[in-house]
């Protein structure tokens, strides 16, 4: 894919499609998992086939999701790890909030909102999958008590609801941020977005002559 | 097994509506299952399978009496053998009719996602509408007596309708009626809970002193109920729980739980809305680009 002339890569191809991968598959196993939930969702089990099909698919689906996320860690565990600068810039926090970056501490690549969703989901994920194999019973029924499935399915819609709530805050900072959608659908930002939101690393690329998403050397 | 009419619903599955109760002034019934009596003919076993068209693959022989092994999508019910020493080192021989105690209260009906795949109809039976089962094996977790089974052909779960096939049309169930020492009987709850307060006072008499009834207050007594020598340790027959419930973690799961995430769900997009209609978007502004378009200049840029 080429890319706007004077504008920064954000994201690269592998990430977008492994980033939209990801999405495809939390959004399919939300609805079939809501489904399964609470009685008055299950509806949602149509868009799927009916209740069979429903609970037929939703474990495949969480492997596929597995995998995926954990090509996501691969490719962001580095730029995800906490810094220094996290700190003060929730403390300023409040200002963040109403759109006045002006004055809140410089940030690389992601800020600390980014960085929690990234690693609340690296850990929901492992335990979703681990408690979804234990409930998986026309595979795994065997492996386990009943107590531990009991055990394992509180769990599994404890982690669920959890990471649900985690993937709405996700979405609306990507609506509410400009420019962060287009970042991951066409990959690449303005300077002045970059300047505005993640000025450490946009320093970072502009005094290495990178194009982005990572500095040269 | 069979779907009764709609009427006849007092609990249903998945539903958040409370089902029709016009029409619940029926007799509860009960199946009072006489252990004292048992003879372990298994009678009842051959009845279950005549009556229901069930037939479990023939298995192999492990050296106890208890046959088929276990419960199955195709045994519901089964006798299971128990060789006990008293603590006078007596050898008891206690057999016990396993299968569904179809709870007033049931743990499977609780647990289960699929509306109408489990319904407890007015005169207590609790019955699995296969054509409404998801095959998920929630019920499984929510049965405080181990009692459905999933088929891995069909993804149904399965397990004793106390015939209510047979009782909807004023039948007793095919094991009361093969029964050949009546040690299984059936009638109205109360008919049956006096039976076996008579069995009781006999069995005191030929020195049974805990001889007793259980019918389980954990899951609001049972349709099923078993009139013990032993009633003081159930559990001594193949493992009758002592004092059974639904686990508490499928109360919480199936409890307050479900409306609180979902609240927690709803709460978290309310919250983005109201931020979006009060601090709004965050844009790039003029002054950004210029400054990025300064930081970027004395650099080559990427073409």
């Amino acid at each position: 894919m080429s890319y706007p002339r004077g504008t920064l890569i954000r994201h690269a191809t592998v990430t977008r499609v492994n980033h939209w991968l990801t999405g495809l598959c939390f959004v399919l196993l939300l609805l079939s998992g809501l489904s399964m939930f609470h009685p008055m969702l299950f509806f949602l089990s149509n868009l799927f086939g009916g209740g069979q099909w429903t609970r037929a698919v939703h474990p495949w689906i969480g492997c596929v999701l597995l995998v995926s996320y954990a090509g996501l860690i691969v490719q962001f565990w580095r730029d995800n790890l906490w810094s220094r600068d996290d700190i003060a810039w929730m403390r300023a926090f409040d200002r963040v909030l109403v759109n006045r970056e002006d004055g809140v501490p410089e940030l690389a690549r992601f800020n600390p909102g980014q960085k929690f969703v990234f690693w609340a989901m690296a850990l929901l994920v492992p335990v979703l999958f681990l408690t979804g194999l234990a409930i998986w019973a026309i595979y795994f029924a065997s492996y386990t008590s009943i107590e531990v499935q009991r055990v394992a399915v509180l769990i599994h819609s404890l982690a669920a609801a959890t990471a649900i709530i985690v993937w709405i805050v996700h979405v609306y900072a990507a609506i509410w941020i400009k420019g962060s959608v287009r970042a991951m659908t066409q990959g690449w930002v303005t300077p002045g977005w970059a300047w505005r939101h993640h000025r450490k690393w946009f320093r970072s690329l502009a005094a290495t002559h990178s194009p982005g998403p990572r500095p040269r050397g | 097994m069979s779907d009764l009419q709609s009427q006849d619903y007092i609990r249903r599955s998945a539903t958040t509506l409370t089902p029709p109760v016009a029409r619940d002034h029926e007799q509860q019934v009960a199946k009072l299952i006489d252990v004292s009596r048992c003879i372990g003919c298994k009678a009842c076993q051959s009845a279950c399978m005549e009556w229901n068209n069930l037939r479990q693959d023939i298995g192999y022989f492990e050296g106890t009496y208890d046959n088929p092994l276990d419960l199955s999508p195709e045994v519901w019910t089964l006798m299971r053998f128990t060789e006990w020493e008293d603590d006078k080192g007596n050898l008891e021989w206690l057999i016990r009719k396993d299968g569904c105690m179809h709870c007033e209260d049931p743990g499977c009906l609780k647990a289960c996602p699929a509306p109408g795949a489990i319904v407890q109809y007015a005169n207590g039976i609790v019955d699995f509408i296969s054509e409404n089962c998801i095959g998920c094996g929630y019920c499984v977790k929510g049965c405080p007596f181990d009692i459905p089974r999933v088929s891995p052909v069909d993804h149904k779960s399965y397990k004793c309708t106390l015939c209510s096939d047979r009782v909807g049309v004023g039948l007793e169930p095919a094991c009361v009626k093969a029964c050949p020492t009546g040690a299984i009987m059936f009638g109205s709850k109360a008919d049956m809970t006096n039976w076996a307060g008579d069995r009781i006072v006999d069995l005191k008499s030929r020195g049974f002193e805990h001889a007793g009834l259980y019918d389980p207050p954990g899951v609001s007594g049972t349709h099923v109920m078993y009139v013990l020598h032993h009633a003081d340790k159930p559990s001594i027959y193949a493992g009758l729980p002592d004092q059974p419930h639904i686990s508490a973690f499928v109360r919480l799961w199936k409890g307050w739980y479900k409306p609180v995430a979902l609240a927690g769900m709803a709460l978290a997009v309310l919250g983005g809305f109201f931020h979006w209609i009060t601090a709004g978007p965050n844009e790039v502004q003029p002054e950004d680009d210029t400054a990025a378009q300064t930081l970027m200049q004395p650099k080559e840029r990427r073409p």
